[in-house]
């Protein structure tokens, strides 16, 4: 079946072939045979059909946002309200679903050992079959193994085999267990493809893929209108996304003839850097990334997509899926490299939405909208780390962003199910992730509270925490560019290219602060001060299981010591704390030509400066700590119930700048109408029912009507009929 | 001489056809059919004159035919008659679309 034909960059070195790395496809295909075991079982043992998998009624306690699993049995029905109705398969999905993904994560790990030790320059390519051969679009199904993907690989088993694992205890006693686990294999599954994919169309299958299935698992509590409308939201939003994707592949085509990434790599130097073309491929291929990384103007539908199970949040809102397009940029840097007006595009983007999101994050009440805004602003640091070409620094953060926020989202998670069954217990219909109605959850939740305290610190940038070291060799990386670099002599609408960085730098600190602020915000709101839960529910209180604390801890370790991936020189030269820039050695094959082409004669930043640039980022996270701490009460916050709604420009922030109602308006709403009015009562029901449908019918039933008056039932008339006819017949042959 | 045969049964023939046309009476209309059908006969006879013998062979077979005709004929205007108490094809238009 592997039909392993010679790769054309093959006559160079392969030192991969013969390896462990030729078992590549088992990477996707594991997590594939387990979402179709966990499907099948699903069919299977559906306790109330394969239409009605969560019950009739096992969601009316879900909230806006999403629903924790223990949601079965109502309040109003009494009695044995408590009773669960786990799935009658859940014990084998508990061993299927997780395992899968634990031994890609096994297989990676080899792969990875492997692939360090022999140290490929060129990228291990493994073709299956030719999937579309049309005239001179030659397009395999072939994977492409290089350091760059071997990075994502990582991280999607790894981090996604601990938020396997947590799902086991969250979503335990949920009637839907084995669709959620096979949905999130597929998901596992597709990303892999994503990642995986040597040609931009593998890429895109596995990029609508991920699609799909964040879909799937956005509207996995589909009983609820709100939760399948926010799927809905998710799913078309990416479309406009998608269709930029498709028009830089066509462009691509077009221009080049090919679309795997050795190809457009190699060919990459005929077009003109800085042209229009390039320029506008690579703008269209942003907005691609605008749409699954939730960047603005496409990031809408990421706060919404939180009314899916908070462990799909994790896996696929913060750490996974989300990252894609600045996975696909990092791969795509050879293009992107060569236009400084997109990459500046990119990186102003990016920055714009780092603040923007941080913003909003200041004014959520629900805990996991807070994340959710985080997690856009944090991917707004990823795109500036990448648009000014440091692709090393964007991955960095990508890598530890996939650590603190997933430890983030699985600590709301436990957070979210003690509530939840507290409120449960007392059919109580108060809101489980809204913070106004917490508080004091550190006595109850310790092992969460420290948790999610070092995601915290690590998030705002505090040493030696991983997420000061990514975010800060991004912001290191935009200062240092300001100068020299091909960004620098550019310009963006008018703007010098040099001016611009210091702008975005100085945005980035501000995000910075911000993010210290809200985060701190959450901590505070969440595990500190009085409980407002509730008297009676405070009984109920407690810390999650160990199935779920044990991914937390693990992820917490990982928080603490990602920064070690990549420590800076910087930091090395004064503390030794170990080997330095790992990743951008590892990285070093697939992006460094790309980075060095963006740095070509950009000035060394001097230690000293370096230094003080560091120093200001603890500074500013610092100062965004305190300042949560002086100014935020939460002694006198009110319980959600008591609130009343902020007013001038707190409530529209809190309103999230009316972003949502101005896209109802200006963009919904005009569709609507153009699709009732239009579409629906005129061209289908007008014209196509009216004129076509019915109009052939008429047009039948009147000839039908005409010959229908030929058929007197008089038989002198036929006589008659006849004679002219043979006369009109003998006349027309005698006198021809 | 074949020409002034040919003339009369042309005239017979024409004749009929008339009759069929502009009677309403079901009766005289076979009648004029049967008149039709006689000048064919003639004809026959009149080329078999200068033409060998088939055409005498053809009029045996017209005469049975159309006798077997007047038979089936008759009877389905005699069960009209019976059914609706006229032969006036003027009244009978059961088939009007």
């Amino acid at each position: 079946m592997l039909l392993q034909t010679a790769v054309s960059a093959a006559s160079q070195v392969r030192p991969l072939s013969g390896t462990i790395a030729e078992w590549v496809w088992l990477l996707p295909i594991l997590p594939l045979a387990g979402f179709v075991i966990n499907g099948l079982l699903s069919l299977a043992g559906a306790p109330f059909g394969p239409t009605d998998p969560n019950g009739a009624d096992s969601h009316a306690h879900s909230d806006a946002g999403g629903t924790p699993a223990v949601s079965h049995g109502e309040g109003e029905t009494g009695g044995d309200d408590h009773a669960v109705k786990r799935h009658r398969w859940a014990g084998v999905v508990s061993i299927i679903g997780p395992g899968v993904l634990i031994l890609s994560f096994l297989l990676a790990i080899g792969i990875w050992q492997t692939m360090a030790n022999a140290q490929p320059s060129a990228p291990f390519i493994q073709r299956y079959f030719s999937w579309m051969p049309v005239g001179d679009l030659q397009i395999d199904a072939a994977f492409q193994l290089d350091q760059l993907s071997m990075v994502m690989i990582l991280v999607i088993t790894g981090v996604g085999a601990l938020i396997h694992v947590f799902s086991v205890g969250y979503m335990r006693d949920d009637p839907g267990y084995p669709r959620y686990f096979s949905y999130l294999n597929l998901f596992v599954f597709f990303m892999l493809v994503l990642v995986l994919g040597a040609n931009y169309p593998v890429l895109f299958v596995g990029w609508e893929g991920v699609g799909l299935c964040s879909y799937l698992l956005i509207g996995f509590w589909f009983n609820d209108k709100v939760n399948a409308d926010a799927g809905k939201k998710a799913f078309i939003v990416n479309r406009v996304g998608d269709f930029g994707l498709l028009v830089a592949m066509f462009m691509l085509f077009a221009n080049i003839g090919v679309l795997d990434f050795i190809g457009v790599s190699a060919k990459a130097g005929d077009l003109v850097a800085g042209s229009p073309l390039v320029t506008a491929i690579c703008l269209f291929m942003f907005l691609g990334c605008t749409g699954k990384s939730a960047q603005i103007p496409l990031y809408i539908w990421l706060p919404d997509a939180m009314a899916g199970p908070t462990p799909v949040s994790a896996l696929i809102h913060a750490a996974t899926m989300v990252t894609a397009g600045v996975y696909m940029i990092a791969r795509s840097a050879f293009l992107f490299s060569l236009s400084p007006v997109a990459s500046l595009t990119v990186a102003v983007v990016g920055a714009v939405t780092a603040i923007f999101a941080a913003t909003i994050g200041l004014k959520q009440w629900d805990i996991k909208k807070v994340l959710a805004y985080s997690t856009i602003s944090q991917l707004g640091y990823m795109f500036v780390g990448v648009g000014v070409g440091a692709y090393v620094s964007g991955m960095f953060h990508l890598v530890t962003h996939a650590f603190f926020k997933a430890l983030l989202f699985l600590g709301s998670g436990s957070v979210i199910q003690a509530m939840h069954t507290a409120y449960h217990k007392t059919h109580s219909d108060e809101d489980a992730q809204d913070m106004r109605n917490m508080g004091g959850l550190k006595r109850y939740l310790p092992v969460t509270c420290v948790l999610m305290w070092i995601a915290t610190l690590a998030i705002s940038g505090i040493p030696p925490l991983s997420g000061f070291f990514s975010k800060d060799e991004i912001l290191g990386s935009v200062f240092a560019r300001a100068q020299g670099s091909t960004l620098a002599s550019a310009s963006w609408l008018g703007i010098p290219g040099g001016t611009l960085l210091y702008i975005i730098y100085a945005i980035g600190l501000a995000a910075a602060f911000l993010t210290a602020v809200y985060m701190t915000r959450m901590m505070l709101y969440t595990f500190h001060g009085p409980v407002r839960t509730g008297a009676e529910e405070e009984k109920s209180l407690h810390e999650a299981p160990w199935i779920m604390t044990g991914p937390l801890v693990i992820l917490g370790v990982l928080t603490v010591f990602g920064g070690w991936l990549n420590l800076p020189e910087v930091v090395t030269d004064i503390i030794p704390l170990g080997p330095r820039e790992l990743l951008a050695h590892w990285l070093d094959p697939v992006v460094g030509e790309a980075s060095a082409r963006i740095t070509a004669g950009a000035a060394q930043v001097p230690t000293a400066t370096e230094q003080a640039l560091i120093a200001a980022a603890v500074v500013i996270a610092v100062a965004g700590i305190v300042a949560a701490m002086a100014r935020l009460k939460p002694d006198r916050l009110p319980r959600k119930r008591d609130a009343v709604p902020e007013h001038g420009f707190e409530g529209v922030v809190a309103n999230k700048y009316y972003v949502d109602e101005a896209i109802d308006r200006t963009i919904v709403e005009p569709t609507y109408a153009v699709s009732r009015n239009f579409l629906w009562r005129f061209i289908d029901n007008g014209l196509i029912d009216g004129l076509l449908v019915n109009g052939s019918a008429a047009l039948a039933r009147g000839f039908g009507w005409i010959g229908s008056r030929l058929q007197t039932g008089n038989v002198g008339i036929y006589a008659w009929v006849l004679v002219v006819g043979v006369l009109a017949m003998l006349g027309a042959l005698t006198l021809r | 001489m074949l020409a002034e045969s040919l003339a009369l049964t042309a005239a017979l023939f024409i004749i009929g056809v008339i009759g069929v046309l502009i009677h309403r009476n079901a009766i005289i209309i076979f009648m004029c059919v049967e008149l039709m059908l006689t000048a064919v006969n003639l004809t026959f006879v009149a080329f078999s004159r200068f033409y060998g013998t088939a055409g005498q062979v053809f009029v045996v077979f017209v005469m049975t035919v159309s006798a077997a005709e007047a038979a089936v004929g008759l009877a389905i205007i005699i069960s009209i008659f019976r059914h609706r108490q006229t032969v006036d094809l003027k009244n009978i238009n059961l088939l009007r679309g």
